[in-house]
């Protein structure tokens, strides 16, 4: 079977993020990027589908500039066969970013696309749910438990109410959530390794995607601080007069 | 002026809270506003929802394909209905979460996640990078504004209407290649962690499942849902959907009490928008103390039972 991963570029999930100083936007010059994490996830378990004995060959796609070569290498030294990078120095929105992937899929006709819930930098959590309509296949999202069969998949999603199971037939799309799996850490001579698969690249409009919707983004701020203020009781009596006080007892 | 259609969320029985936060979120942008309830049976669902205020007509699409919340069955149904429409409204949850982007992609519209703030009708604010930073984003009025409301930045919307309930006929063909198989639930008869008034978290500090009977406890003393923090989910204390925070769920309760929680920017990320923060943990140094409103340094062990009693005592 073919499994196409997709993997967006963000700014590191350990870093603190800090707003321009003009309001312009987001800090990134000089800022550690990684592979989305739920991203991350989603290689992960195309990797393990591969090891559980699946003739599995896995494919890294990501829609960026050149820098994301950078975020596909380590894909491929995580055990990605190949890659492809859809090259493009304009922002992407999850509409654009689905069109994008589906033109991808017609390329590819692969038998499951994984990917991450949402990326933790726009966390819009829209393009593996638009795909799948563009696509006119099943999707399941936040998925934290996937059963391979042949030409279907059981899914369990956690849903606000707990743990939802439903099964799709394949092709699907998958998106991952946080619990699927615990990503690999990359190893050195897989790195080297890495270097000598292929990473292919396309320009976006080479894909002929039409022309499609955006949001404009109008300004940036800061989100508003709590006051806390962390006022200090004594004892459970004094909490508990301290909330009546609040008006919350 | 706007016509809205905003999507009930509900497990076939009862009405999900979030919609009705969803509801103070159409009312903010103003105009027309019908609730559209897909179900199997719309019956009681749809009479709650014909009793918020200023809605004009509950539409119930009433298919057995629609018994359980499947996007890939529902967007098509609901892409159907939007055609009469300038907004489609779902809440922030899993739900919409899932069902929003697909009808998305089938009207072609370019959608807006986790609506915070309505400046205008196709204007507003909505948060990223985790709440890190808000952007303000206007979009496209045609063919029409699509987005799922942010439950924690709504109040739920006032009750005192009774709209008119319309059985509607959709003719929309639906797909078969996804099939729901069942839900597990670990809740039980607390209240709902997502929509409760009252939410009591227990952290790491806790120590252990059996532990976190004295978290319970002290919920159900205070008739309040029960949270925790991710430390605690991941070392095994509580199931997965009781998580509070940045990767779980993200509330805002009149009353927030952590218990034993140290406060990582993930797990205040999901409770900054609520009332009153109250936080009991032994380290005097611990980060939530920070944006607490009150703080009693102590070993929850001892702290609980005091306040259990000093709770009775109050009655």
């Amino acid at each position: 079977m073919k499994i196409l991963v997709a993997i967006k570029r963000v700014i590191d999930a350990n870093v603190r993020v800090q707003l321009k100083r003009d309001g312009s936007g987001i800090v990134t010059d000089g800022v550690k990027m990684s592979i989305n994490p739920f991203d991350e996830i989603a290689l992960e378990e195309a990797l393990r589908i591969r090891e559980s004995g699946k003739d599995a060959e896995i494919v890294a796609v990501s829609i960026g500039s050149d820098a994301s070569q950078q975020q596909l290498r380590t894909a491929l030294a995580m055990g990605a066969d190949r890659a492809l990078l859809v090259k493009t120095d304009g922002e992407v929105q999850p509409l654009h970013a689905a069109h994008t992937l589906l033109a991808v899929i017609r390329k590819e006709q692969p038998d499951l696309v994984l990917m991450g819930k949402q990326a933790i930098d726009d966390d819009s959590n829209q393009t593996g749910q638009m795909l799948a309509a563009l696509w006119q296949r099943p999707q399941a999202t936040f998925t934290s438990k996937l059963d391979l069969d042949s030409d279907k998949a059981s899914c369990t999603r956690e849903v606000d109410a707990g743990l939802e199971t439903i099964e799709v037939d394949l092709p699907a799309v998958v998106t991952t959530d946080l619990r699927l799996n615990q990503p690999r850490y990359v190893k050195m001579p897989d790195i080297m390794k890495a270097k000598r698969k292929p990473l292919d690249t396309i320009g976006l409009t080479e894909l002929g995607t039409p022309e499609l919707p955006k949001l404009e983004i109008t300004a940036y701020e800061a989100p508003q601080g709590r006051a806390g203020g962390g006022k200090k009781v004594g004892n459970a009596a004094e909490l508990v007069a301290a909330l009546k006080e609040r008006g919350v007892l | 002026m706007a016509k809205i259609l905003l999507i009930a969320e509900h497990d076939g029985q009862s009405l999900n809270p979030a919609t009705a936060k969803a509801v103070s979120c159409a009312q903010a942008i103003g105009g027309d506003l019908d609730i559209a309830v897909f179900a199997s049976s719309a019956g009681a669902v749809a009479e709650k929802a014909s009793k918020f205020e200023g809605v004009a007509r509950v539409l119930t699409v009433e298919r057995p394909e629609n018994e359980a919340p499947l996007a890939s069955v529902l967007a098509p149904q609901i892409a159907a209905l939007a055609a009469d429409y300038t907004h489609v409204l779902l809440p922030s949850t899993t739900f919409g979460k899932d069902v929003m982007p697909r009808v998305a992609a089938l009207l072609g519209v370019a959608p807006i996640s986790d609506i915070m703030t309505v400046i205008d009708p196709t204007t507003f604010k909505r948060p990223i990078y985790a709440g890190n930073a808000i952007v303000t984003v206007k979009a496209p009025a045609e063919p029409l504004v699509l987005g799922t409301a942010r439950t924690a930045s709504f109040q739920p919307a006032a009750e005192g209407g009774s709209a008119d309930i319309v059985a509607k006929q959709l003719d929309v063909e639906l797909p078969t290649h996804t099939r729901y198989v069942g839900l597990k639930s670990g809740g039980g008869d607390r209240p709902d962690l997502q929509s409760a008034s009252r939410v009591v978290s227990g952290g790491r500090g806790v120590g252990s499942e059996e532990n976190f009977q004295i978290i319970y406890k002290l919920a159900d003393k205070l008739n309040a849902a029960v949270g925790a923090s991710r430390a605690a989910v991941d070392a095994g204390f509580v199931p997965n959907e009781m998580q509070v925070g940045q990767t779980g769920k993200i509330i805002a309760p009149e009353l927030y009490v952590a218990v034993g929680i140290s406060g990582a920017i993930q797990h205040c990320t999901g409770i900054k928008d609520a009332g009153t923060i109250v936080a009991i943990n032994k380290d005097p140094d611990a980060p939530i103390f920070e944006m607490a409103d009150i703080g009693l340094v102590g070993d929850l062990f001892e702290v609980l039972p005091e306040l259990e009693k000093a709770l009775d005592a109050r009655a």
